[in-house]
This record gives structure tokens, sequence and C-alpha cells, in this order.
């Protein structure tokens, strides 16, 4: 069952049953392949690969790369370092803390997936191989032949197990299949990092800052790719380039040394986050933005309910109903039965404090249940908030949400002579409405991580992950479930609220079709359980990621159309099935669920 | 294994010898038709270890529970010096008494240090609000109760593994910590659910050490046990629960020596036989063996290994 590819450059080393590769190849005749393959694929980047530009993107020029070839040229780029590091060459080792050979399967992996997307959707679109020009076809060979060369390496095959003669044909399909699964895994396998060695502390921080920067970067790329194409070449080539990076141990020792600066890297990144509206030339993108940062913030509420307190909360978007109705109604609004107009501190007081009631009325009677009874009523609970917002409109019921036309035209926020709705020029960049309220809601992020981490580090923190871990126990050690879940249940209703009052005013009109259970837009109920289950339950990155990834991927995907759910349900139940602890794993997570794997006994803060 | 002699200031309200600490008056438990616990009395003293035997299914468990507030007994009450005890476990647990599981209950994911500090939650007031805005009152607190724990790791002798998961313990390191989560609580009396199942004779001599030195600290300890020559190194009184009976109470001597106890473990002599002289064998076993105590001590020392991980906490 070892899975451990060998260390490379041990050519000295090999004896009569040395590890081969999948594909019969001398070692160094692969190693050369892998390196060729992956410098012409750079060359071919800087070449036409199509003679038309009615490809989105420009593939024609000669002489630099563009569009979904600029995608290419950096999964190339990172196989040849990759390839050059796996030749031992001397400064290029800190790259490959866990080896370099599966680094280097998964670079030229990325690079041969992204490079044959691209090459095969210019044949489909524009009906046939004949558009493209020889530097397609240099770029679907060369690539071809880097992940050729990277899967002939050798590496560590899996002991077989024997074969009982009495199976059945099918036993003994099954039992092929499985080896053949397993020696699949162990050609993508890396070793574990060695231990990152201590840097001096501004060089730590540097390192910290560059990755913050690439996030930015790697973000905005994201956010502004202009055509399908682009955006799922972005993809695949972001996934499998963090694969590599991953295999490299390059991830591992990141998050080693972020772990030794906790507040350092929360600060840098919340700068990046306040950067990306400066690096958008109009409002277009931090539409998106903003709408991903609300996601995200409440995502990261519901994240102190489930992954802290292990209430499956399935109503929660509820809960940013409230405020944002609550918000809306004192906000000055015409259809708002109230003739008030709140300052923004008064309003998103008073957003917060009407989730916290709701919560708690909706707590009070439903936590004395468990589990999944507990799932089943807050659900209900959810929709119960909205039909009744659906009825308060005067007909059904009292006029206070003005039915299912909503509480509109809520005006634009005003603080302190700073109005919201304008754009303002700030040292040569243009600051439009979006990005304003961008700013906003970052602030309301930024109180939600802190309460996320303050809280999660105290007593009662460690009261909910206690609850979490054994309720009966939790209460034979003095811990008053009952009340320390209805502070967990408020806490997440009222951040929730909180970011219900921002998103109010972002959206010009608070409607109750806005807070579903399932929908395709995002935040609903499921994709916020989601978005926290896909990062990682418990973390505070995960469920950001998470909810950029949910927000983005729908968004950017229109042509799915229809297709949409059924893709979104399909991929949380691979990722289910092969990564339950989520994209960012929370350490204990990740114990909880691989319990075969050998346990580092320690628990460092690394992860959170 | 030293016994820390500063922790006894710090227990609030040592008891003065004598006193009673806890004291259970007819305690009676039905579940529907089945009473599982039937007009039990027992009394507690102040540094005072008392142990509770009985055969599989005699409800010892269920007395426990009915202790510590899992349950509410049907009919009879339980006083705490002196106060009927809430029906709560979490107010047991506030009032001064602590518990151990039969089967193992930590909190698996979480670190050693961490599941001695939940068990602080009691003694400690810091609240939602405090960990939020973190003023100097929560830093002195946390460090107070880190402190403490600490020094209660060192007392079991665990603290070179603080920061170790729960879960990745050794068996007998997870009974130790267990015991240290509960004196975590600060508590009068402590209730230990079979401390000793499946663990090998060395590490039950330890914990014989570790309940002695947890009796010295003043704190009063009630303990199930299966293994009779650690019951009987031990505790100073030891009750028989039966068929949700007491059956005797008394000290080791008295227990060891009641042919009703023998019989509850091994069974009735043959009353209707079918031979005479087969009545007779056996009544002469039973009368050789019952004559000594080493005897019956190790007759009943064949039920030790009964039902591990019996699921009856709850």
């Amino acid at each position: 069952m070892t899975t451990q590819t060998t260390a490379p450059d041990t050519p000295g080393a090999r004896k009569a049953d040395a590890p081969t590769g999948l594909l019969p190849l001398p070692e160094k005749a692969a190693r050369a392949l892998a390196l060729g393959g992956s410098a012409l694929t750079i060359v071919s980047t800087f070449l036409a690969w199509t003679w038309t530009a009615d490809f989105p993107g420009d593939l024609t020029v000669y002489g630099y790369p563009g569009g979904l070839q600029v995608l290419v040229l950096i999964g190339a780029l990172l196989a040849t370092l990759f390839a050059l590091a796996s030749y031992g060459i001397r400064g290029l080792a800190w790259l490959v803390p866990a080896g370099a050979d599966a680094a280097l399967r998964f670079a030229t992996l990325a690079t041969f997936a992204t490079s044959w997307y691209t090459v095969l959707a210019i044949s489909t679109e524009l009906g046939g191989l004949v558009n493209l020009e020889p530097g397609g076809f240099l770029v679907a060979v060369s690539s071809l032949a880097a992940l050729a060369g990277a899967l002939a390496l050798p590496f560590q095959r899996p002991e077989p197990d024997p074969i009982d003669p009495d199976d059945t044909g099918w036993e003994k399909f099954k039992h092929g299949a499985t080896y053949k699964w397993e020696t699949t895994k162990a050609v993508f396998a890396a070793g574990s990092p060695r231990p990152v060695a201590t840097l001096p502390s501004y060089a730590e921080i540097l390192i910290i800052v560059a990755m913050l920067a690439l996030g930015l970067v790697v973000f905005t790329y994201g956010i502004g790719t202009e055509y399908d194409e682009l955006f799922i070449g972005f993809l695949i080539t972001t996934g499998l380039g963090f694969a590599t990076l991953n295999k490299a141990g390059l991830i591992a020792h990141a998050s080693q040394i972020a772990s030794r600066h906790t507040s350092i890297t929360i600060c840098g990144a919340f700068v990046a986050a306040a950067l990306f509206p400066f690096t958008q030339t109009n409002d277009q993108y931090a539409t998106i933005g903003v709408y991903i940062l609300i996601f995200a913030t409440v995502a990261l509420g519901l994240n102190i309910v489930v992954g802290l307190a292990g209430l499956l909360d399935l109503g929660y978007v509820a809960f940013l109903g409230v405020g944002a109705y609550a918000a809306a109604l004192v906000s000055g609004s015409p259809s708002s039965p109230f003739d008030v107009h709140f300052p923004f501190w008064a309003a998103a007081l008073v957003g917060a404090a009407a989730s916290l009631v709701f919560g708690v009325l909706i707590g009070a009677p439903t936590l004395r249940l468990r589990g999944d009874y507990l799932a089943i009523v807050t659900l209900g609970f959810g929709e119960i908030f909205r039909i009744t917002a659906n009825n308060l409109d005067g007909t059904s019921g009292p006029d206070l949400t003005n039915g299912s036309n909503g509480v509109s035209s809520i005006p634009n926020l005003d603080v302190l002579g700073f109005d919201f709705g304008a754009p303002h020029d700030v040292g040569g960049f243009t600051i439009g409405r979006f990005a304003n309220y961008f700013f906003l809601m970052l602030i309301v992020t930024a109180v939600v991580v802190l309460v996320f981490r303050r809280s999660s580090n105290s007593r009662i923190g460690r009261a909910w992950v206690a609850i979490r871990e054994d309720e009966t126990a939790a209460l034979a050690m003095g811990i008053n479930g009952f009340r320390v879940k209805l502070v967990a249940f408020a806490v997440g209703a009222s951040l929730a609220g909180l970011a219900g009052t921002v998103q109010a005013h972002v959206t010009y009109t608070v409607t109750p079709e806005q807070y579903l259970f399932a929908g395709p837009i995002p935040p609903n109920s499921a994709f916020l359980l989601a978005a926290v289950v896909l990062g990682g339950m418990g973390t505070i990155s995960g469920p950001l990621i998470g909810a950029a990834l949910l927000f983005l991927i729908p968004n950017k995907l229109q042509f799915l159309g229809n297709y949409q759910l059924f893709a979104f349900g399909l991929v949380l139940m691979l990722l289910m099935r092969f990564r339950p602890e989520g994209l960012i794993p929370n350490r204990r997570r990740q114990l909880e669920f691989h319990e075969e794997a050998e346990a580092p006994t320690l628990l460092t803060k690394a992860g959170a | 294994m030293t016994t820390d002699t500063t922790t006894k200031d710090t227990t609030p309200g040592a008891p003065t010898p004598g006193e009673t600490v806890l004291d259970a008056r007819g305690v009676t438990m039905r579940f529907g038709g089945l009473t599982a616990v039937r007009g039990v009395d027992l009394t507690v003293g102040a540094g005072e270890i008392v142990g509770l035997i009985g055969p599989n299914g005699a409800g010892k468990t269920t007395f426990f529970n009915c202790l510590t507030g899992l349950y509410v007994p049907t009919e009879g009450e339980v006083r705490y010096k002196g106060n009927v005890l809430p029906p709560k476990s979490f107010k047991v647990t506030a009032a001064g008494i602590a518990r151990t599981f039969q089967n193992i209950r930590l909190f698996a994911n979480m670190t050693v240090l961490e599941n001695v500090l939940v068990g602080r939650h009691t003694r400690t007031k810091e609240g939602f609000w405090s960990a939020v805005l973190r003023g100097p009152g929560f830093h002195r607190a946390e460090k107070a109760s880190k402190d403490r724990a600490m020094e209660l790791l060192r007392f079991v002798g665990l603290d070179h593994k603080a920061e170790h998961l729960a879960r990745n313990l050794p068996y007998g390191e997870q009974r130790k910590l267990e015991i240290a989560r509960a004196l975590a609580s600060e508590p009068g009396l402590l209730l230990l659910d079979e401390p000793t199942a499946g663990m090998n004779p060395q590490e039950t001599r330890a914990t014989e050490e570790l309940v002695f030195a947890i009796r010295d600290m003043g704190i009063a300890v009630l303990v199930i046990e299966h293994d009779m020559r650690f019951i009987f190194n031990l505790c100073d009184r030891v009750a028989v629960l039966v068929q949700g009976e007491k059956l005797v109470e008394g000290d080791s001597a008295t227990v060891q020596g009641d042919e009703r106890v023998v019989a509850a473990y091994l069974g009735e002599p043959f009353e209707d036989a079918p031979g005479a002289d087969e009545v007779a064998e056996v009544e002469a076993a039973e009368a050789h063996a019952g004559t000594t105590d080493e005897a019956t001590g190790a007759r009943a020392d064949t039920t030790t290994d009964a039902a591990p991980g019996k699921e009856n906490d709850r």
C-alpha cells in the first residue's frame, strides 16, 4: 500500500527490479522528452494557432501570446521549471520540497489539458482541423510529448494482491480494476514534503506578500475572463496548477510559513482584497466582486454554526433576508411603510438585531433537536420566512414587506458625506458604485473574520467544538448545551443580518425570491452550505474560496443554462467522494475523514 | 504520579472529614415496565472511596446516570452536600459532581489540553462578548485556565502530550485524560465508571495510585469496577448491586465474606437437582470455597472481563 514515488535523482541506486514508468521509455529519455516537450510548448505559444480572429482571444499573431495561449504558456513554464528541478539543478531545489516527479506530471498534464482543450475548441467551433495554423499542431504535439515523457518517469508501483483463482470473472475484473486504479493513484502520488527551514522573518513576510499578490492576480484574471473558453481554460490551468504546487510541497510550505504569521497573513489578505477594485477599469467586474464578498461573508457566518458548533442549518439565508428587509424598511425607500431614514450605522444595528431576535426565536424551540431533525426544521423555517415575506403585502396580511414586489428603490448610502452611489477618483483610479460597496462589504467581512477567529479560540468556541464532538460528554463536563448552541445560532444569525444590510443597498431592491432554499443564483441556503462544505468546514479561508468558486462558475459559464444545478450536484458528489474534508481542510476534519492515514500526532494551528 | 498538594487549596469547599458528600435515598429508576434500579440508598462521606460492584445488568451504570443528572430518578432523591441535585447533567457538574464514562468519551479531535480546558467550563465565566472584545480580564482568565489545566495534566502525567490530539493517545492515557478532564471541573465527588476496563495489571496499579492521590486532594470517589482485586484494595466501603437492588454494603471483608454476593455472581447452589449426590457435591464445593476470603476473591475475579464497550451511558 505504499504509494510513494522514489526520490528523484538517484540514478546510481537502480536495481534489477527498479521502478519503471507507465510508458516503456528509459528514464533519461523520458526526462529529456518532458523537458523538451515543455520547452517546445513555450515556443509554440508565441506562434499563431489559427488563421482567423473568429475564435475569441486573437490567437492569430506571431510574436506574443494571447488569450488561452497565455494560460498554456504559464503551464508550460511551470512544467519546464519542474523538469529542470527534477534534474537536480542547484538553486531550484526549493521549488520541490516533496520531490519533482509528481509535480512534473501534474504540470505537464495541466499544459496538455489546456492546450488540447484550446485546439479542440478551435477545430470544433470553426469547423475542422483545417483551421489550425502550424503553431496549433506544434502545441498539440509538444504538450502531448511532454506529458508522455512525464508519465514514462519511473514510479513506485503498488504491490499487487494475488488473485484468488476461485474468483468469478467479475471479481477478477474488479480486482484488476482496483489494481489499475491504485497504480494510477501511485503515478500521481508525491512524497511528504521536508520541513520548511526557518527564514528571517522579513523574508517570510515577503513570501507571504508574494503569495497574496499571486492570489490577487489569479482571482482578478479569473473574474475578468471575457469568454467561456478562456474561463474553462482558466479553471483547468488553475485547478491542475494548484495540484502541481501541492504535489511539489510548495502549498504545505506556504501554509506553514503563513501559520507562523497569522495576523500578518490575514491583514495582508484584506489589503490584497482591498486592492482588487483598483485593478478594474470599470464597474462590470466590481459587481461580481461585491456579490462574491456578500456570499462569502454569509458563508463564513454559517461556518460558525455548521463548522464549529456542528448545527446543520438549511435555512440560513433567511437571516440574510431578515437583515436585508430590516435595513430596507428603515432606509427611506418609498415602498417602505415606515417613513424613516436611518443612518447606515443605525440601519446595520437594526438589521443585525432583527436577525438576532429572529435567530433566537427560531433557535429556542428547534435547538433541542439533534442532527438531521434540526436540518429539516431549519429548512422549514427558512421557507416560512420567504412565504411570510411574500404575504405581508396588505392583502393577505399586514402591509409590511410589499409582497412579491419587495422593497424597491432603496437609496444609496451616504456615510459622512461619502456618496456610495457616485463614482469617486482615488489616486487616478475611478472607484465606481459597486467598488464603493465592495469596500463597505470588506469591512463587514473583516468583522465576521474577527468574530470567527476570536470566538473559536476561547471558552465558548471550545464549548461549541465539544458539543459537536460529543454532546453527552460535553453536558457531563458542565456545558449548558442548549445555551451554547443558542449563542452559536444567534451569532451566526446576526452576522448574516449584518451582511444583509449591505446587500439591501447593493441590490436596490429586496424581494422574497432572493432568499430561496435552492436556486440558480447564490446566495441561497443550499449554495451557502455547499460553499462551506466545498471550501472546508471550520476554516476561514475555506468558505471564502468555496463561495468565490460557487459564484464565479455559474456566473461565467452561462451556456450551462438549465444544467447548472445538475453540474453543481455532480461536482458536489465527486468532491464528497474524493475529498470530504473540503478544498481547504481543517486539520481536525482531515483526521476525522481519513482515519486510516498516518495522522500527524501534533495539531498545529496551520490551515485555519 | 506525585500528589500535588497545591491543588488541595484551590478545591472549593474542601470538605471537612466526616461530612456526607453524597446521599442517595430510595433511588428507583423505571424504564416503562422495567425497573432498572429499585430503592437504592447510598452515602459517600468526604475523603472516602466507595466501590459499587455487581454482575452485568445489575443497574450500576443506570444508578450512576441517576447521580449525574443524565436520568432523573423515578422515585427517591439524591443530595449532594445537603442540596437535592438538579435534573440536568451540566448543572450537576456545576454543583460539584464530575464523572468519567464506561466507554471513553473524550473529544477525540481536540487536543489533550483543549479537552481539559473544556472541563474548566463551569469554573470560568467568559462569554461570547468577552471572547470577541478580548479585554485584559479575558487574557487573565484564559491564562489561569491554561495553567490549571497544565497542572492537572502534570498530575496525571500527560503534560508532555498537551498538544497531541486526544484520539492519538494510547488507551490507558485516554483513561487518564478523562480523569484529568473530570478533575478540571473542581469536583467534590468524582464518579469513575469502570476506570480500569481493558487495562493491564501495571496500568491498573497506576490507576489505583491515581485514585488514592485524588482522594488525598480531598475529593470523594465513587467507583464502579469489575476488577475485584482493584476494588477491595482501593475502597473504604463497597456496595453490591444485584438486579437493581442493593444487596450488601460494608467494608471489603464483609462483602467478600457474604454468601449472597457469591451467589449473585456465580448462581445459587442447585436446590432440586436431579440426583441427591450431585447436590451434595455442589454444596460441598460451595462450602469449601466460601470458607476463605481469598477463594471468594479469586472466584469473583472470573467476571473481570465482562462486557467491554457496553453502550448504556445514555
